[in-house]
């Protein structure tokens, strides 16, 4: 019974996080938290910090971590694919009618002028977690001070390297993340 | 045969190794499945990597799932999607489940902390390398409606943190108009 209890709860929130990430927060604090209190507001917390610290997906983070404590690792399974199922369905129908109609006119003008928006949304978001890497929680600051020029050094030497040698970014990531870190520990 | 389980490993492998090193979700993965799959495989055109961007994003669910899903189906069909699902889940599902047995631990830790925090700069110089190539290539068209509908856009979601949602619909509709107009004018 509570393992269909988690799927329906993760089937709701996949099915109304639309625009991914920090929409599905509230959701998932709404059906864990208050409707079924499988989670206190502080573990809800935990769980918001964590997900973001790890890969993946806050939705099947959250999904996971929940279905885990509650049911053990068949609820993490359940909550998962009761996350994803909306979205596989609606997700297929549109690929269905994107493949068999993308040579209409319409189709193609609504397209091209998606393409450059989701150029902006992504651009846009990765100045925000350079915004985070650079001046932390507090948001920009002119304040030199408040710069951490780690986090630019890293961003530039980075940034070199990618444009440079394309290297793969995977391995930009990591790598920042170790000779980041080690200064990090070192100051 | 061979060939097609080829490609399903193939897909099951690109997928799992870049949901495993996603950290910060959909916007994140998006630049590196552009850079696996049409840079380095070459399976599709870059034009269509955003148009099915386009349709992960204005659907509900995990952007990165949706995308992995269109991108599977595109390249190998409906078995293909379920691989590209299963390589993008099993990551997350797998990390989450060892890390909710010490949680605390692993939240307080500095060393973990440390290297997180040297990440974000790394995870926002690949965006940035994106960004740039993939805006480069709209500036060149010299399309007066793409750049406005490109600074619009941003403008929209940055400053003004307007629904995701209404900036694509709206962007959509510009697009097809302009399309429209330019159609009729060559009519006449």
């Amino acid at each position: 019974m509570i393992l269909l209890e988690l799927f329906w709860s993760f089937f709701q929130i996949g099915m109304f996080s639309i625009g991914g990430g920090m929409a599905a927060i509230p959701l998932i604090q709404n059906q864990v938290v208050n409707i079924h209190q499988w989670l206190t507001l502080t573990e809800f917390t935990d769980l918001i910090t964590i997900a973001e610290m790890t890969p993946g997906p806050i939705g099947i983070n959250s999904a996971t971590f929940v279905g885990i404590k509650i049911a053990g690792l068949p609820g993490a399974i359940v909550a998962t694919v009761g996350c994803i199922f909306p979205s596989c369905i609606i997700v297929s129908l549109l690929a269905w009618i994107y493949f068999k109609f993308k040579e209409l006119t319409v189709v193609q003008g609504v397209l091209s002028g998606l393409r450059p928006t989701i150029v902006a949304l992504i651009a846009s978001a990765g100045l925000t977690i350079f915004m985070l890497a650079v001046w932390g929680e507090g948001g920009f600051s002119i304040n030199a001070q408040s710069i951490n020029f780690v986090s630019v050094l890293l961003f530039a030497t980075a940034l070199f390297i990618l444009r440079k040698w394309k290297l793969n970014p995977v391995y930009v990531m990591l790598g920042s993340g170790i000779i980041g870190g080690a200064i990090y520990l070192m100051i | 045969m061979e060939n097609k389980r080829r490609i399903y490993t193939k897909l099951f492998i690109s997928t799992f190794y870049l949901s495993a090193f996603t950290f910060g979700g959909g916007y994140v993965i998006i630049p590196l499945m552009k850079k696996k799959f049409v840079d380095d495989l070459q399976w599709l055109q870059e034009d269509e990597m955003l148009n099915l961007t386009a349709i992960a994003q204005s659907s509900p669910g995990p952007v990165a799932v949706n995308a992995a899903l269109l991108l599977g189906y595109r390249i190998a069909g409906i078995s293909g999607a379920l691989v590209t699902i299963l390589g993008t889940v099993l990551p997350p599902l797998i990390t989450l489940s060892v890390i909710s047995l010490f949680y605390s631990a692993f939240r307080d830790n500095i060393v973990v902390n440390a290297v997180l925090k040297g990440m974000q700069a790394g995870v926002a110089a690949v965006i940035a390398d994106v960004v740039l190539s993939l805006g480069g290539n709209v500036l060149k068209q010299k399309d007066g409606v793409s750049v406005f509908i490109m600074a619009g856009a941003f403008v929209a979601t940055f400053f003004l943190k307007i629904n995701v949602v209404y900036i694509i619909l709206v962007c959509g509709c510009i697009g097809a108009t302009k399309l429209l107009f330019q159609m009729k004018k060559k009519q006449k």
